[in-house]
């Protein structure tokens, strides 16, 4: 059970990734859970200040911009 | 129909119909006004969009992608040195806040893991002023003057701003976030004077496609008026040039794309504009169709225009219907109330500029057809610079993600520092430049 997180404040960019990262998910076709992060405290707790981007399990592995299908699923392997 | 989940869709419906069923078609002000929107978006599109927006598009596409944000962002680090972190922070809204809703976050970063409030507040002011496309739409619609204003008075106050805030806190422990900043992996590195080459060259196309022609039809600048296209094809050529040694296109194609530009130029040698959609679209073709860096920068650009397009679009129409498209031309608001609030130099213009402007909401670039139209209404010159700087800094909505990172008071102080400054400013450049 994978837990994908997506942190932004609600800008299109962060829609496009969250689509993108559920996209790559529903590919490989593991478990996961997924969930938006907007509040910006809840986001800085990450330490991430460039938005988007893309934690899984609570790890960052993505930060300040919008990654392909493709890369997302070798961030989720 | 269940009224405790439908009301509010039932109130907007009367509203419409209300709305429409009152609406004022054919008295002279209305239609007037509706014209005068159609104008202003007609100008915009044949002044504006091919030269102007879409070369800007793409230069801020390539700053999102080649420019290395991470290393802008260890100069705003907590170890950074304090004097520097003002500096990079006025300036370094060009380069990392290409979209205005990466403003926020970033700011929240720096006062929380990185430099502290002083600098975080020298970049929440300057950012939104000094993004490449606010800067490159504001000189070219509302003049150079008021564009380079905004730009060097959004940098000078946003200093100022940061340090009277460090100063009036300066005793004042945070928590600081425990959490490491995280940054971005740099991008594929190049050495800094390709990167600088390949700017200058997309900078020289804007700059000299854009021209102006100068009112003596002589010396200097007409001389390079009536070559600009010929100096614009060099930049463009250069361009050409690095993206195949740099980044890796075919050259067959930036070739094919080359000589169908160079053909068009031949054929049709009075409308340039038809090659330097050519180019455009020979751009698009070939970096879309590409892969790796290429492909992003294009993805990049292709972003900002989606985001950007409509939302000034929208605001061209609105600014058009309200205030007219051209000086003498009226929309729905009256001249002599924006003459009356806004026009001259007083202190109380500009006080109020800076006021509504703070607490008002512009969608990104919105605020240029707005302060066009306000000026051909009647604003003067320095509470135009006024708005302009404290408008996209602050809106209600960004103050309330302010105070919940930095508290009540020391967001009212920010405010009140930023109508103060804008203020000023304004009186300032109307003094010299009214």
């Amino acid at each position: 059970m994978k837990k994908i997180q997506i942190l932004g404040t609600g800008c299109p960019k962060c829609k496009k990734l969250m689509e993108n990262a559920e996209t790559a998910a529903k590919a490989m076709g593991i478990e996961y859970t997924i969930e938006k992060i907007t509040g910006i405290n809840d986001i800085m707790k990450f330490g991430v200040m460039m938005t988007p981007a893309l934690a899984v399990d609570g790890e960052v592995k993505l930060v300040g911009k919008v990654s392909g299908p493709e890369e997302i699923k070798k961030l989720l392997a | 129909m269940n009224w405790k989940t439908e009301w509010k869709k039932l109130v907007i419906v009367i509203g419409i119909f209300i709305g429409s069923f009152y609406l004022p078609v054919g008295t002279p002000r209305f239609d007037k006004a509706i014209t005068e929107s159609l104008h202003l978006v007609k100008w915009y599109a044949r002044e504006h969009v091919l030269l102007c927006l879409v070369p800007a598009f793409f230069i801020a596409g390539a700053i999102a992608v080649f420019v290395s944000q991470a290393s802008v962002m260890k100069y705003l680090g907590a170890k950074a040195n304090k004097i520097l972190a003002y500096g990079v922070a006025s300036v370094s809204g060009t380069l990392l806040a290409v979209c205005s809703c990466t403003v926020l976050p970033l700011f929240a970063g720096i006062y929380r893991m990185g430099a502290g409030l002083g600098p975080a507040t020298t970049f929440l002011y300057s950012g939104p002023a000094i993004n490449v496309l606010a800067i490159i739409l504001t000189a070219r619609i509302l003049g150079f003057e008021i564009g380079v204003a905004r730009a060097v008075g959004a940098v000078v106050f946003s200093i100022v701003i940061g340090l009277i805030m460090h100063f009036i806190y300066r005793k004042e422990g945070f928590e600081r976030t425990a959490a490491q900043a995280a940054m971005p992996d740099p991008e594929v590195e190049r050495p800094l004077w390709q990167s600088v080459l390949y700017f200058a060259a997309m900078i020289g196309v804007l700059v000299f496609a854009n021209w102006g022609k100068p009112v003596q039809e002589a010396g200097l600048w007409y001389a390079i008026y009536t070559s600009k296209w010929i100096i614009a094809a060099v930049f463009g050529i250069a361009l050409a040039v690095f993206l195949v040694l740099w980044f890796g296109l075919a050259w067959w194609k930036i070739l094919l794309g080359a000589v169908t530009v160079a053909v068009l130029a031949v054929l049709y040698p009075d409308k340039p504009i038809a090659s330097f959609t050519a180019a455009a679209l020979a751009i698009s073709v070939i970096t879309s169709t590409a892969k790796g860096p290429t492909k992003d920068w294009f993805d990049a650009s292709w972003g900002f225009a989606k985001q950007i397009l409509p939302l000034l679009l929208f605001g061209v129409l609105i600014a058009g219907a309200l205030l007219g498209s051209e000086p003498g031309a009226e929309g729905l608001i009256p001249n002599k109330w924006v003459q009356g609030a806004v026009g001259g130099n007083s202190f109380f213009a500009n006080f109020f500029a800076s006021f509504a402007g703070a607490f008002m909401y512009f969608a990104t670039l919105t605020e240029v057809p707005i302060v066009q139209g306000l000026m051909a209404s009647g604003m003067g010159k320095g509470p135009a610079l006024a708005l302009l700087l404290a408008g996209p800094a602050l809106s209600l909505p960004s103050m309330l993600v302010v105070k919940s990172v930095i508290g009540t008071q020391k967001t009212i102080v920010y405010v009140s520092l930023v109508i103060v400054m804008s203020t000023i400013s304004g009186m300032i450049f109307g003094v010299f430049w009214g």
